[in-house]
């Protein structure tokens, strides 16, 4: 077992793991966060999609110990008390979710994708989605939500 | 996943140290290969010995004529890297297709050439490109470097630390990706170098290979008309559920013309 410690949503956390914790499970079994999902468990799907030091990573493709300092952001940490973040407000407005299990890694990575690229073209939202499965095939409603949320769309 | 005892050294000795106090201990770069293999029980380490804190396999330079990259550096900092998109623009755009962001994000240079999948992109880079890998212990070239599927020449822990790049002339990287994981069903690497061209062929066979019909071909000729077929046996390639072989000889002839055609636009 070795001691992790990292800040969550901007708050501070510690925990004895051994050290074949993946994040995943440290975010959804050791602090009860399940907001992040595991659908694949095989790097494709994205569901399990955070933020580690400001990048979007597959939880489920990293180590706990991995993350041992660092700063992670969830679906979780998005929204501000009852507000929710543009992008949440957006996949709300838009419709981009039917049954939902893909939504955070969705919502995760496209946060990610308007840090990098504030004004994404719809080539490049379907490109940076490539990680990103969604069983119900909502893409469309996903892809107008991002560009509504980038202030992209005509 | 089986547990194991992690290991998190901080330069090239303290990685040594680790290695050699492990009974059976695995080398661990981004582990976007590394992780799943563990978690499926496809392989096993008493000790995981994590290259991410060693400083000195990280970053991206120029070397005389050459670009030099770290080891442990990301397909994403390859990929955004303005040095490498100004001096080998073929190889930013190989970084650029593999896998996606996440897993840019994470996976490395060094961890791609170590595992030598035989559908990955970067052993076509290197071998193409005609790059040298430094290592903990010496300086293999490319040509040497690679075997067959997930086979390469180096010995147990023996550490990549570093990719030499020499600048082609002009070079390309088209990639055929199987839809769903992204590798390469047929990517070709073609450079032309002061040495003469060279062709790398990943995703076909058992393992990254040049194809010396197509080198022949655009030797006398760098333009795509030149590209005839592979000359490659078709009982040297993969047939699978995705292609069958005589399918991946025909695409690699079509992958090289595209590749010339973007080295020539």
């Amino acid at each position: 077992m070795a001691e992790v410690t990292m800040t969550v949503n901007g708050r501070q956390v510690s925990r004895d793991v051994e050290a074949r914790t993946l994040l995943v499970q440290f975010l959804r079994e050791h602090l009860q966060m399940t907001g992040t999902h595991v659908g694949c468990d095989t790097s494709q799907c994205g569901a399990c999609v955070v933020h580690v030091d400001g990048k979007s990573v597959k939880s489920c493709t990293m180590l706990a110990v991995q993350a041992d300092g660092s700063a992670v952001t969830t679906i979780e940490g998005l929204a501000s008390g009852d507000t929710l973040h543009p992008m949440q407000a957006a996949f709300n407005e838009h419709h981009a979710l039917q049954c939902g299990f893909c939504t955070p890694g969705m919502v995760m990575s496209a946060v990610d994708l308007l840090q990098k690229n504030p004004s994404p073209s719809e080539t490049e939202i379907r490109d940076w989605l490539e990680g990103n499965i969604c069983r119900c095939t909502g893409y469309h409603n996903i892809i107008k939500a991002i560009r509504h949320a980038a202030g992209s769309a005509a | 996943m089986y547990d194991f005892g992690y290991h998190q050294p901080s330069s090239l000795s303290e990685a040594d140290a680790a290695l050699n106090s492990a009974s059976d201990p695995l080398l661990m770069a981004g582990g976007q290969t590394l992780i799943p293999t563990l978690k499926f029980r496809l392989a096993r380490a008493s000790d995981v010995v994590d290259l991410c804190g060693i400083d000195e396999l990280k970053g991206i330079r120029e070397e005389g004529n050459a670009v030099v990259i770290g080891a442990m550096t990301t397909h994403c900092e390859v990929a955004e890297s303005d040095l490498v998109a100004s001096r080998i623009p073929a190889l930013a755009s190989l970084a650029r297709g593999i896998g996606d962001p996440q897993v840019r994000h994470r996976g490395t240079i060094g961890g791609s050439i170590a595992n030598n999948d035989p559908a990955a992109d970067y052993p076509a880079g290197c071998l193409g490109l005609g790059a040298t890998i430094r290592t903990s212990k010496r300086q293999i070239a490319a040509d040497d470097f690679f075997g067959d599927t997930f086979d390469t020449a180096l010995e147990d822990g023996e550490i990549v630390t570093a990719i030499s790049f020499p600048l082609p002339e002009k070079a390309a990287y088209a990639k055929f990706p199987n839809p769903a994981s992204r590798y390469a069903i047929v990517g070709v690497m073609v450079a032309k170098t002061g040495a003469g061209v060279r062709v790398a062929v990943t995703g076909a066979g058992h393992g990254v290979f040049r194809d010396e019909a197509i080198e022949l071909a655009l030797n006398e000729s760098f333009s795509v008309d030149a590209v005839d077929a592979s000359g490659v046996d078709e009982e040297d390639l993969n047939s699978d559920i995705h292609a069958s072989a005589e399918y991946r000889k025909h695409l690699i002839g079509v992958m090289a013309k595209r590749a010339v055609a973007k080295a020539n636009s």
